[in-house]
């Protein structure tokens, strides 16, 4: 049996009449990539602030690198690097100002873990004077990413740090993490982009501060296979419409410049297609599709409501 | 380098990285302590007076050769009656003197344009004083005490410092660590293992620091440029200083617990201390003269108490223990505020 990095035990967080978090229960084994996935204002920054000890659960405990979060935080703490949702960095003080800075909280000398940031701080080598503020978003990104792992934590927990960075720069940061996880560091991250999630070794779907479901990202789209289709033609509303009120249809959606469509056990897309046909939509195309992370999110969500 | 160290030397950095910083904290104190001692006084110079003579005799010859020599009058002649009302009507005059011998005996009546009731008061004074130097009759012989020339400055000073130091402790202190919390820094420092006093002291001692610095230099401003006269009492105004200076700071940390915008502390600071300091500590307007319910608010005003104390200390030059009151209600205040403050610190957590 593997060790759990984070372990996650009915953690129920409330605000008022709001319900952040509902018994969240899971856990990350050492050394992976683990991804949660949902949408804005689903529970992930809560759920971070938590494992981060700045915020106390009113149920519930959770361990991370095998120290509980509410008895033995001030241990914890050297043990975890966190970076928040937005890039926290000071943006008056210069790239190795804010490094410096970070390392001496922790009591680590910068060229003592300089070696596991290297790869990341490549670039940013180039101009250690330049302020933070004056980044781009990738840089920034990257300079966040090398503060939170100047004292080298044995997990790390990044909160949504794909979020305002472009599609290259994303990438670019999933192979960092890659490189990162190799070199035996835990790995925790969240996103609302579901595409991230297939980048990741396992991940937890959490909405509405329920856990959905957690597996691996091929265990979850064999879930899907089966009954989902991805249907189009040439007026997409009416199709939707139309699709919608067959009885074999649980649900659809649309899915980029598809409708994709969820149905029950024995729908036929050609008995589908000659009714859309009676109701005079014509050109109807029904294929069987291969199901994404997104796909089973909707699913799942849908079920949970 | 310790972990104190490196907060301190991060704050420094934000400091002298904003040039707006540095202007609000060294260039402000400066002028407004040059401004309100120089040129905006409640002295009365240049009072311009004319005089109705009414029969010309040696003695308001005399009088009138009086008023032309003294330095705080510009004399502008004699008019007739009607005349003395146009030019005062028409604000070319601040006061008129009538003169009227009457059985032999010189009597006198001033006339003052009381649009501006500080100057009219202080230059009815003035004249009544100058008027009645040799008067027949019991003289009166007033003579203030402390202020001599009743310099406006020596009363400004101890203004100015309770409100400088209001403006650079609680404001920048709660405008800087409200500021962590909007760009999600100050997440970043309570979650490394830094203790939550160190990260507050990190804050807090460099603004102590320069508090000390802006301290020596209103001090060594007001007692040369200004001419406040040096004694002793200078280290008891030292102390109760820098008291006030950890009271100030401890009101900023608290504005810092409870505002979450940088925006919101710059108003609660502004509008909960600056306005009630500048109005209602004895500033400007003499805590005496306010309406009782006033005079009890002023009471929970730290200004308040801090510039009664300097007045005390800088001006009279008595010895501290003359401001005891002062120092306690002063060291009160500091206790229940830093009490507060830390409680509240906590309870964010």
């Amino acid at each position: 049996m593997t060790a759990c990095a984070i372990d996650i035990r009915g953690i129920t967080k409330r605000y008022g009449q709001l319900t952040a978090l509902d018994r969240v229960t899971f856990s990350v084994p050492e050394g992976t990539l683990f991804g949660l996935i949902g949408p804005d204002g689903a529970g992930k920054t809560s759920l971070y602030r938590i494992l981060t000890t700045l915020l106390a659960p009113d149920e519930g405990t959770a361990t991370v690198a095998g120290r509980d979060v509410a008895k033995d935080f001030r241990q914890l703490r050297s043990e975890i690097g966190y970076m928040p949702e937005r890039f926290s960095l000071y943006p008056d003080l210069t790239v190795s100002e804010n490094l410096h800075f970070f390392a001496s909280l922790f009591g680590v000398e910068v060229k003592d873990n300089f070696a596991l940031i290297a790869p990341i701080f490549g670039q940013l080598k180039k101009f250690p004077d330049r302020r933070a503020g004056a980044l781009s978003g990738g840089m920034k990104q990257k300079l966040a990413l090398s503060c939170a792992l100047i004292h080298r934590p044995r997990v790390l927990l990044l909160d949504e740090p794909t979020t305002g960075v472009d599609a290259i720069s994303r990438s670019e940061f999933w192979d960092i993490l890659a490189g990162l996880k190799e070199k035996g560091i835990t790995i925790l991250v969240s996103t609302s982009y579901m595409d991230e999630a297939e980048r990741c070794e396992r991940i937890a779907l959490i909405n509405r501060g329920r856990i959905l479901d957690v597996n691996t990202p091929e265990k979850l789209k064999e879930r899907m296979e089966g009954n989902l289709y991805s249907a189009s033609s040439e007026t997409m509303y009416p199709l939707l419409e139309a699709l919608r009120s067959l009885p074999d249809v649980k649900d659809c959606y649309t899915f980029g410049a598809t409708l994709h469509v969820v149905t029950r056990e024995g729908f036929s897309p050609e008995a589908a297609i000659c009714k859309l046909r009676e109701k005079g939509l014509e050109n109807v195309r029904i294929e069987p599709a291969e199901g994404n992370i997104e796909d089973l999110f909707i699913k799942l969500a849908t079920n949970d409501e | 380098m310790s972990i104190f160290q490196s907060l301190i030397k991060k704050e420094m950095l934000h400091l002298l990285r904003d040039f707006r910083t540095i202007l609000v904290v060294l260039v402000m104190p400066v002028t407004l302590l040059l401004l309100f001692g120089f040129a905006i006084s409640t002295e009365v110079n240049n009072v311009r007076i004319v005089a109705v003579v009414e029969q010309h005799t040696d003695e308001t010859k005399e009088m009138l050769e009086r008023f032309r020599n003294n330095p705080s009058f510009t004399f502008e002649g004699t008019v007739s009656p009607g005349e003395a009302e146009r030019l005062l009507r028409k604000g070319e005059a601040d006061a008129a003197i009538v003169f009227r011998t009457k059985n032999g005996r010189l009597s006198h009546q001033i006339v003052a344009d009381a649009s501006n009731t500080t100057m009219a008061q202080t230059a009815t004074a003035y004249l009544e004083s100058v008027a009645n130097s040799n008067a027949a009759g019991v003289p009166i012989v007033s003579r203030t005490l402390y202020n001599p020339q009743l310099k406006s400055a020596y009363n400004f000073v101890p203004g100015i410092m309770g409100m400088i130091f209001i403006l650079i402790c609680a404001m920048m202190t709660s405008v800087s660590i409200v500021s962590e919390k909007e760009t999600g820094t100050m997440d970043l420092l309570l979650v490394s293992p830094v203790r939550p006093g160190t990260i507050i002291l990190g804050k807090l001692v460099p603004y102590f620091l320069l508090s000390c610095i802006i301290l020596a230099l209103m001090l060594t401003l007001g007692y040369t440029v200004l001419e406040i006269p040096l004694s002793a009492s200078v280290i008891p105004v030292i102390g109760i200083s820098l008291l006030y200076i950890v009271l100030a700071l401890a009101l900023g940390l608290l504005i810092s617990t409870l505002a979450s915008t940088q925006v919101a502390a710059l108003l609660v600071s502004g509008v909960m201390f600056m306005l009630p300091v500048v109005l209602l500590s004895g500033m400007i307007f003499p805590v005496e003269n306010m309406p009782r319910a006033l005079q009890w608010f002023s009471c929970i005003i730290p200004a308040r108490w801090y510039i009664e104390a300097v007045r005390v200390l800088m001006i009279q030059q008595l010895p501290a223990s003359s401001v005891r009151a002062e120092i306690l209600v002063l060291a009160g205040m500091t206790l229940v505020v830093l009490a507060l403050a830390i409680k509240k610190f906590h309870a964010k957590r």
